[in-house]
Formats: structure tokens, C-alpha cells, sequence
């Protein structure tokens, strides 16, 4: 019974990886889909020129999808992240201008309240969908108040980054491997990052290991919110001036992002550079290609929500086959 | 009690109250330099709780800890760490999105810096290679791709690597519950070498032989007490039984006058899904079935199955003649409606017929009601009151009329005399015989085997399998006990 229990074992064992391997490719292949699309419609889209126009805007996409990561990585959701964003952007293209300091304070401020809604969700046990459902309005308010209409400008240092252009490699796809690389080495190679990643897949044995709970969720947070931050000044960085709107389509791209990129919503099983992967497969599939496609704007954001239909059915038909 | 000379661990007077429930009820329990400890007991006998204390897991309500001859004042999960006290705890405690090496650096702290992935999956791999040489396991395996058997083994070694803590005592709770006869062997010779260099184990396994053939030393336990201590070469497998609880082996009262009636058609055809050979549960009209064994080995699950398959036929092993109904064991979770009224929450299974139109019929419902509550004894002064206003045992009696009153044949019992007083109990014993006279089939998993005593046939479930089937005739309490034990089941 024994030898043949472990023969019998065993295969599955590997069918499982190989499934969590095609899994873990489906970003990559759907991003390469959809490049292909592209290079198939419009040909002269594939050039350093093209690339920057089109992954421009991937990359604040980008950034909040990993701070969504990170909130979804301890079982959380964030949605609140798109009008911090927004809030963010705000702040950016006004007192980070006109009076740097108090700007720098604000968004050093507002990650700490990030951390401060961590620890509020841990200790009273509150479900986090509801906690940032409610601040989602409060940075939207705060948003409002410092531009009640669209305007303000990006301090000239953040729009000469934005618009620098290197040599070969146009800007966004540097800052997206250069995204990937460093929350890839920091949440899953040091050794604190798989203390992270486990609490959400089991909670109670990271505890009973003598982990500090509280500490893990304030430094997901806090992290989330740090990457709330750098995605909202870079959007402003892009666009040069700021709308208190301008995030707002942000927390659900996030969302999408991370599950595109290969991660679960339960059990901690996220990949940085799955998510950057989806955030610009989300980008690429959102304008360029349908408008390549010749599909009229107004469509747009429903025939994006259909691809992003087919991709997440592609994938809970390879973890079917997982189990 | 034989104590040994130099307690590691000395465990004094503990007591553990859940709210009324007296789960540990004043225990002595030492531990010696070099000894492995047997412990044994039946369900709720209050192993576990005692386990969780000595983890630091579970604070007691009265007692002494003294750990290397120091009394612990503030005794916590980080304490017991410090002190060596290691445990592997029978729900497996590994986070299934990590591989192995990352679980091994979630219990030490000192696996950090520049290359401690390398030198965790060497400190794992050289732990496995030690116990279970041909593990087949590596270090990078993310652990939801092992199969059970193998995350236990990485538990268990996980539990023997040393960094910078000390290592005394390793609790080991069922820890050859997923593991075969081979793996098992390879862990319990390791558990053997262990002991002999000094260590001291706890083991915990309702395999007998295993304890027997392990165990300096074995306790066992019995209702929240130690109801025996001793060199384990004093025991045998029969005074173990009999330890445990097996002793006043019931002389079955007067066989039932249905008995000699003839079995009618079968209502439940069953087989558990591990079954390997061809048992399978059977029960005909008017029976009453029951499942016994330790809790938690696929009694609930084949009740599940059961009831799963009412709506569709011909789902795989199972087969289902007529209507049917749940009685869930866990009330507050899985049976009553906690905003609702007891004629409503009496009422949810039998809508169809309380229909009146396409709106429920408060009278009818009424009525429903108010005939339960004459013929189960729900004391109440209004059934519309809220259904928490009700003792547990009356809000039992309100589920069992929910069922009971619904135009269910097949009646399917998870367990549902937890917590319920001994008046209710009686009663309710009462009426299944009246409702199995008139045509009902039960299917009654219990984990008191003084109610298995009203049941025409017991099958006694182990690892998800059925390994006795015990007639009304040949049903002793003792015989359930050494099936639920029995090791030839593997």
C-alpha cells in the first residue's frame, strides 16, 4: 500500500506544477497576445516612438496595481486606492509645486494613514472592503477641495523624469522592469517578504511562529500606500496638470491588474511581476489596440472589460485542471 | 504515578473552562529529561487542550506551569519557543503558498540576511534526509503541491531543526495521521533517537500500538482528568481500552421489537469516497443508523455526500430514495436563523407546503409551529419570540422539529446532541424511535457512544473509511472503541 500510494502521488504532484507553471506564463502570453494584435494591425506601433506613446500611461497603472498587490497579498482589498491616487495627483500639481515641504509632508502623511487603516482593520477586525470603501470617499473629498476644477501643474523636475527619453529603450518598459525587479527581490526573496506572503496563507501559523500580526498588515499598508503615492505623482508627471477625477478608474484597473498577473484574492499567492505584467497588458488592451481595432471610443471600455472576461476564464480553466 | 527523577515540564493543578464547559479539570502532567510520553483519550477528553496550554497557545483558568524547575508566570507562544517547547499541532500549520523553505524560515527568526534561503532549505533538507531518508521532497516544493502525507513530514521536521533556540520537548499531535506504515515507521524510530539523546516527546496517537510500542511512559485521559498514569509496560491493549472508558461495557437493554421486523426498502445506499473495498452504508426504511468512530474521520463528510446527493441521482457511490433533511450538529454556525422567530426558523424546510399563493401563510406556519412545540416540548411561552431566547437544548429541539416536521423521509443527524442537556436528550431519543416506527430513516453520527445504543446498525468510520459494521446484537462500546483504534484498518 505504502510504495504504491507514493507512486501514485507522486504524477499529480507534478501535473500541479506544471499547471501553476502554465499558469504563472498566462500574463506573459496574454501581454504577447495582445502585442501581437497590435504589431498585426499597425505595424509601425512596434517602435521606440510607438512604445512610449502607448505604455505611457502603464506605468502609474503600474504602480498601483503593485500597492493593490500588496493589500491583497495579507487578504485584504483596497478600494480606495484609485481616488488616493487622485488625491495624490492633487497634491502633486499644487503644493508639491508651490510649497514643496508642505507637499512632501501631505504625501509622507497620507502613507501614514495607510499604516494607521492597517492597524485599524487588524485590531477591530473590521472587513478592510468596508474601511476603504469609506476613505475612498474622504481622499475624494480632500481631492475635490484642493482642485475644485481641473488645473494645477507638475513641479518642472517630475515632468523633465516623466519625459526623459534614454537610448534604445523607451522609458516605460525601464520603469516597468525596474518596478517588477525591486518589489520581486523585496516581497519574494528576502526573508521577511515570505513572512508577508505567508500570512496570507495562513495567519494562524504565522502567529503561532511568534510573528507580530499587527506589524505584517501596518507594513503591507504602509507599503500600499507608498506605491499609491509614487503612482499618483507620476500620473501627474505624465499628464502635467491634475483633475481630483483623474485616479478614479484606478482601484478597479488595480484590482483587474493583480488578478490578471496571476494572483488570488484569498491565500497570499500574488507575483510583482505578474501584476506589472497585467498592468500593462490592461493599458495596452485599453486604448492602443481597440483603437487600432478600429472600435469607436465609445466602446472601448466594455470590449476592454470583455478581454479582461476571456483572460481570468482562461486561467480558472487551468486551475481547474489543477485540482 | 511513576514521575520521572528530572521534569522538564511540570504541569500542576491545571484547570481549563470554556464558558460551563469544563474542559481540563485539574491535571498533573510531568515531563522527564529523556522520556516520550503516550498520551491517550477519547474525543473531548481534553488532550488537545492540555497540548495548547503547554504551546502557550491556550491560557489555563487555575494552575502551575513550571518549566526547568522555574515557575512561568507569563506564559505565551514566544515563551515556549524560547524555553525549546515545540509543537506540531494536528491541523497542519504550514502556509500552503510558500515552499518548504520558507515555512522552515517561519519558525526561526534567525534565517535572515544575505543567503538564508540556502541555508534554510539545507538546515530542512538535512532534518528530512535524517528522519525520512527517500523523501522525495525539495526544499523549493511550494507545500500546496505535496500531497498530505508529505506536509506532514515537513511539519514534523520542521519541528526537530535547531538555530539559535533550545530544543526540549516536541509535542507531536497524531503526527502519522496522513504519513503510511513506512513513512510512519521511519518517524517513530527518529521519535526513539530523539528520546535516547536526551530529548523529550509527547505523542499523541489513537493508533494503541503505536503508543505502546514508543512510549516510556503513558497517560491517559479521560473527562478533563488523568485517568491513568504508568510505565508503558504496564499496560496492554486491553487495559488501555479499558482506561480510556471501554470498561463498563453496556449490557445492551431489551432488543427493540422492531428488530424482529422486516427491513424494508432501502432508503441510503453509501459508500465514502476512500473507500478501497466494497463496504458501503445501507439503510432501509424505518432504521436508525449509526456513525461512529473518533470525531472528524468522515462521518460528517459521508452525511454531506448524503445530502448532497438528495438533488441529483446517481452521483457516484451514493443513492438516495426520498425526500430528506439535515439536522446540523453545530447550531450556531449551520443550523438556526439568529434573527428569526421559532415558528420561522421551525417553518424554513416545509415552505412549499405552508404556501399559500406565492406568500407564505402565517397561519399555517402557526399551526406548524404550535403542533411542534406539543409534541417536542419547546418551552417558550410564544413561538414568535426570537429563537435565541431558547436554552441550547430548545433551540435543538427547534431544529429537530424543523426537520422532523418537514416531509422529509431520510433524516440526517450531524452530531446534534453536543452541548444538550440530559432532559432534552431523553426526550428527543423518544420521539426518533416513534418517527423510525412510523417509516423514518435516521442517519445518526454521534460522538457519545451511549446514544449509538438506540441505533438498529453502527458503522464505526476510520480515516475517512468505514472499517466496522456492528449489528444492534454485537454492539458493545468496547468493540467501537477497538475499531476506531484498530490499526489493521490502514
Amino acid at each position: 500500500m505504502s510504495v504504491e500510494a507514493v507512486e501514485r502521488r507522486a504524477p499529480r504532484a507534478g501535473a500541479a506544477g506544471r499547471a501553476r507553471m502554465l499558469r504563472s506564463m498566462l500574463p506573459a502570453v496574454s501581454l504577447a497576445i495582445v502585442l501581437l494584435a497590435i504589431a498585426w494591425l499597425n505595424p509601425r506601433a512596434i517602435s521606440y516612438f510607438g512604445f512610449n506613446l502607448m505604455l505611457n500611461l502603464a506605468i502609474p497603472i503600474a504602480l498601483a496595481t503593485i500597492a493593490q498587490m500588496f493589500i491583497i497579498a495579507v487578504n485584504e482589498l483596497d478600494l480606495s486606492i484609485g481616488t488616493f491616487v487622485g488625491f495624490v495627483g492633487c497634491v502633486t500639481a499644487t503644493w508639491l509645486r508651490d510649497a514643496p515641504l508642505v507637499g512632501i509632508l501631505i504625501l509622507i502623511g497620507s502613507i501614514g494613514i495607510y499604516a494607521l487603516l492597517g492597524a485599524l482593520i487588524h485590531l477591530r477586525n473590521l472587513p478592510s472592503i468596508v474601511v476603504t470603501l469609506g476613505m475612498s470617499f474622504v481622499w475624494q473629498g480632500l481631492a475635490v477641495l484642493l482642485l475644485p476644477k481641473p488645473g494645477g501643474k507638475a513641479p518642472e523636475w517630475l515632468s523633465a523624469i516623466a519625459g526623459y527619453k534614454p537610448p534604445f529603450i523607451p522609458l516605460p518598459i525601464i520603469a516597468a522592469i525596474l518596478i517588477a525587479l525591486v518589489v520581486h527581490v523585496g516581497l519574494m526573496r528576502t526573508s521577511y517578504g515570505a513572512i508577508l506572503r505567508g500570512t496570507g496563507g495562513n495567519a494562524t501559523a504565522i502567529g503561532r511562529a511568534g510573528w507580530s500580526l499587527l506589524r505584517i498588515k501596518v507594513t503591507m499598508f504602509a507599503l500600499a500606500g507608498l506605491f499609491g503615492v509614487l503612482s499618483g505623482m507620476t500620473l501627474i508627471g505624465i499628464t502635467t496638470s491634475a483633475d481630483a477625477n483623474i485616479g478614479n478608474g484606478y482601484t478597479l484597473l488595480a484590482i483587474a491588474g493583480v488578478i490578471l498577473g496571476g494572483g488570488e484574492f484569498v491565500g497570499g499567492r500574488v507575483s510583482p511581476v505578474g501584476a506589472v505584467i497585467g498592468a500593462l497588458t490592461l493599458a495596452l488592451a485599453a486604448s492602443p489596440l481597440l483603437t487600432f481595432m478600429k472600435i469607436p471610443p465609445d466602446w472601448q471600455v466594455a470590449a476592454n472589460g470583455i478581454i479582461l472576461i476571456i483572460v481570468l476564464a482562461a486561467r480558472v480553466l487551468i486551475s481547474r485542471r489543477e485540482r | 504515578m511513576a514521575e520521572a527523577p528530572e521534569a522538564v515540564v511540570n504541569l500542576v493543578g491545571v484547570e481549563k473552562h470554556f464558558g460551563a464547559v469544563r474542559a481540563l479539570a485539574g491535571v498533573d502532567f510531568a515531563i522527564g529529561k529523556g522520556e516520550c510520553i503516550g498520551l491517550v483519550g477519547h474525543n473531548g477528553a481534553g488532550k488537545s487542550t492540555l497540548m495548547h496550554i503547554l504551546a502557550g497557545t491556550l491560557q489555563p483558568t487555575a494552575g502551575r506551569i513550571v518549566i526547568g524547575g522555574r515557575q512561568e508566570e507569563a506564559y505565551s507562544v514566544a515563551r515556549a519557543k524560547m524555553l525549546g517547547v515545540r509543537c506540531v499541532f494536528q491541523e497542519l500549520s504550514l502556509c500552503p503558498n510558500l515552499n518548504v523553505a520558507e515555512n522552515t524560515r517561519v519558525n526561526h527568526q534567525s534565517l535572515r540576511g544575505i543567503g538564508w534561503r540556502k541555508r534554510a532549505a539545507a538546515l530542512i533538507g538535512a532534518k528530512l534526509d535524517e528522519i525520512f531518508p527517500d523523501h522525495g521532497i525539495d526544499a523549493d516544493d511550494i507545500v500546496s503541491d505535496l500531497s498530505l502525507g508529505k506536509r506532514q513530514m515537513v511539519e514534523v521536521a520542521r519541528a526537530f531543526t535547531v538555530t539559535d533556540e533550545p530544543l526540549e520537548v516536541v509535542i507531536l499531535d497524531e503526527p502519522t495521521s496522513s504519513l503510511d506504515a513506512e513513512t510512519a515507521g521511519q518517524l517513530l524510530a527518529f521519535v526513539r533517537r530523539f528520546v535516547e539523546s536526551g530529548g523529550s516527546v509527547i505523542l499523541i496517537s489513537h493508533l494503541l500500538g503505536e503508543i505502546l510500542d514508543n512510549a516510556d511512559r503513558i497517560v491517559v485521559m479521560r473527562d478533563g482528568k488523568v485517568a491513568a498514569g504508568n510505565a508503558a509496560s504496564a499496560f496492554d491493549r486491553t487495559k488501555l481500552v479499558a482506561a480510556m472508558g471501554g470498561a463498563e461495557t453496556h449490557h445492551k437493554a431489551q432488543h427493540r421489537d422492531s428488530e424482529a421486523r422486516k427491513e424494508g426498502p432501502v432508503r441510503v445506499r453509501a459508500r465514502p469516497r476512500q473507500q478501497t473495498d466494497g463496504t458501503e452504508l445501507v439503510a432501509h426504511e424505518g432504521q436508525v443508523i449509526g456513525l461512529a468512530g473518533l470525531a472528524g474521520h468522515g462521518q460528517t463528510d459521508l452525511l454531506l455526500s448524503v445530502f448532497g446527493a438528495a438533488g441529483s441521482r446517481g452521483k457516484q457511490g451514493v443513492e438516495v430514495n426520498g425526500p430528506i433533511a439535515l439536522v446540523a450538529g453545530d447550531r450556531q454556525t449551520d443550523g438556526i436563523f439568529q434573527q428569526w422567530s421559532i415558528s420561522l426558523n421551525i417553518g424554513i424546510r416545509s415552505l412549499k407546503r405552508l404556501r399559500q399563493g406565492v406568500l407564505i401563510s402565517s397561519r399555517r406556519e402557526a399551526e406548524l409551529a404550535e403542533e411542534w412545540r406539543k409534541r417536542i416540548g419547546i418551552r417558550t411561552p410564544d413561538m414568535n419570540n426570537n429563537i435565541l431566547s431558547l436554552s441550547g437544548g430548545n433551540q435543538q429541539k427547534a431544529l429537530f422539529a424543523r426537520a422532523l416536521g418537514s416531509d422529509a423521509e431520510i433524516i440526517l443527524m450531524d452530531d446534534p446532541m453536543r452541548g444538550v442537556d440530559i432532559g432534552t436528550k431523553l426526550e428527543v431519543y423518544d420521539l426518533i424511535r416513534q418517527e423510525a416506527a412510523a417509516g423514518r430513516t435516521f442517519l445518526w453520527y454521534t460522538t457519545e457512544t451511549d446514544e449509538l445504543d438506540h441505533c438498529d446498525r453502527v458503522y464505526v468510520f476510520r480515516g475517512g473509511r468505514i472499517v466496522a459494521k456492528l449489528n444492534r446484537g454485537e454492539l458493545t462500546e468496547e468493540k467501537v472503541i477497538h475499531s476506531s483504534f484498530s490499526e489493521t484498518a490502514q
